[in-house]
C-alpha cells in the first residue's frame, strides 16, 4: 500500500501549488449547503406545518447529506464497492424510522383510546 | 498520496491478498465503518425522538389556543422553546440554532481546505485551516453550553402545575416546556452530539500538533488529516439531521 520513504528526515518535500478548480468546487458546495440551510430556516416560518413541509425538510436534508458525504467526505469518488457498503446498511435505518413512527402512532391511538 | 498501485487489481489476483479491492487504505476504511456504526447510534436516538413525538398529542391552535403555552398535555413546538439569542432580549425563534448550524458547516469547509492542502503537502496551509476548524469547533461548543444553560434555566414566568407549584426550565426530573421525554431527549441527543464535537476538537488539536511537529512530512503523506476530516464531516452531518428533525420539524 504505502510507498517506501527514506528515513532521512531532510528529504525534499515538494509542495504542489493549489488547483483553483478544486477550490472552486469546495466553494460551490459551501454555497449550496448554506443556501439550503437558509431555505429550510425560511420555510419553517413561511410555510404551514404539515406533511408537505416535513417532506420538504426531508428532501432538503437529503440534498445536504448528498453534498457532505459525496463531496466533503469524498465518497462519490471512491470505489463502487465502498460506496455501496456504506449506503446499503443505512436501509436498516430507513426501516427503523418507518417501524418506529408507525409504532408511535399506534401508541398514540392506544393512549387516546384509554385516556381520551 | 501513498497509494502506489504496485499490484495489478485484475480479477484473478484480487483474492490472493496484497490487493486493495476498495482502493482505500485500511485506516480510512475503518473510519468509514466506524462512522456507519455511529450513524446507527445517532439514528437510534433520533428515531426515539420521532417515536415519542408521534405517541404524544400534537399542539393544535384550534384546540389548545392560538397562543402557544407550555403544557405537558401536548408535545411542544421547537420554535416556541428555542427563542433566545445572547445579549439581546427579543423573541428570536431558532435564530441561535441557525447560527450554530452555519458555524459547523463553515468549520467543515475549513476542514476540507485542510485536507486539500494536505494532498499538496503544504504544511503551512494545513496548519492554518486546521486551526480555523478547531476554532469553529470551540465556537460551536460555546454556543451549545449557552443553549443548555438557557434551556435548564427556563422562562421567567415558569409553568404552573396542578398542585399550585411552579416549574422553571428543565432537567431529567422536571420539564417546563412539555412532556418529560422532550427534555430528556434534548439532553441526550444534543449531549451525545456535543460529546462527539468535543472529542473531534481534541483529535483535531492532536493532529494539528503533529502537523506542527512535521510528523506527516516525515511519514510522507497527510492521510491522518483526511481521517479526522471524515470524522469531523460526520459530526457536521449529524448536526444537519438534528437541526432538521429536532428543531425545524
Amino acid at each position: 500500500m504505502s510507498s517506501h520513504h527514506h528515513s532521512d528526515s531532510h528529504q525534499e518535500i515538494k509542495i504542489v501549488p493549489r488547483d483553483p478548480q478544486k477550490v472552486k468546487q469546495i466553494l460551490k458546495v459551501t454555497y449550496i449547503l448554506g443556501g439550503v440551510t437558509a431555505i429550510e430556516f425560511a420555510a419553517a416560518f413561511l410555510l404551514p406545518k404539515g406533511v408537505g413541509l416535513t417532506s420538504l425538510f426531508v428532501l432538503l436534508t437529503f440534498v445536504k447529506t448528498f453534498y457532505i458525504v459525496g463531496e466533503f467526505m469524498h465518497l462519490k469518488h471512491e470505489a463502487k464497492t465502498l460506496i455501496w457498503s456504506i449506503i446499503v446498511p443505512t436501509l436498516f435505518i430507513m426501516w427503523l424510522i418507518l417501524a418506529m413512527l408507525m409504532e408511535g402512532t399506534s401508541v398514540f391511538n392506544f393512549r387516546t383510546w384509554i385516556w381520551g | 498520496m501513498a497509494h502506489s498501485a504496485t499490484i495489478d487489481n485484475n480479477s484473478e489476483d484480487i483474492w490472493n491478498g496484497g490487493a486493495e479491492p476498495l482502493k482505500a487504505s485500511w485506516g480510512k476504511l475503518m473510519m468509514w465503518f466506524f462512522l456507519l456504526s455511529d450513524a446507527l447510534s445517532f439514528s437510534g436516538l433520533l428515531v426515539t425522538y420521532g417515536f415519542s413525538r408521534f405517541s404524544h398529542k400534537a399542539y393544535d391552535p384550534n384546540i389548545h389556543g392560538l397562543v402557544f403555552k407550555f403544557s405537558d398535555t401536548y408535545w411542544p413546538i421547537p420554535e416556541a422553546v428555542f427563542t433566545h439569542i445572547p445579549f439581546i432580549h427579543i423573541n428570536a425563534p431558532l435564530v441561535f440554532v441557525g447560527i450554530m448550524t452555519f458555524i459547523l458547516i463553515l468549520s467543515s469547509v475549513t476542514m476540507v481546505l485542510a485536507v486539500e492542502a494536505g494532498h499538496r503537502m503544504d504544511k503551512e496551509e494545513v496548519k492554518k485551516w486546521m486551526l480555523w476548524t478547531i476554532l469553529g469547533g470551540f465556537a460551536f461548543l460555546g454556543c451549545q453550553a449557552w443553549e443548555w444553560s438557557i434551556f435548564i434555566q427556563g422562562s421567567e414566568e415558569g409553568r404552573l402545575l396542578l398542585d399550585g407549584s411552579k416549574v422553571f426550565g428543565a432537567n431529567l426530573h422536571v420539564n417546563e416546556y412539555g412532556p418529560q421525554l422532550f427534555a430528556d431527549l434534548f439532553f441526550f441527543i444534543t449531549g451525545f452530539h456535543g460529546t462527539h464535537v468535543l472529542s473531534g476538537v481534541i483529535i483535531n488539536i492532536i493532529v494539528f500538533y503533529n502537523v506542527c511537529l512535521g510528523t506527516y512530512d516525515r511519514v510522507g503523506n497527510y492521510e491522518m488529516v483526511e481521517k479526522v476530516g471524515l470524522y469531523w464531516h460526520f459530526v457536521d452531518l449529524v448536526w444537519v439531521f438534528v437541526f432538521t428533525f429536532f428543531y425545524l420539524v
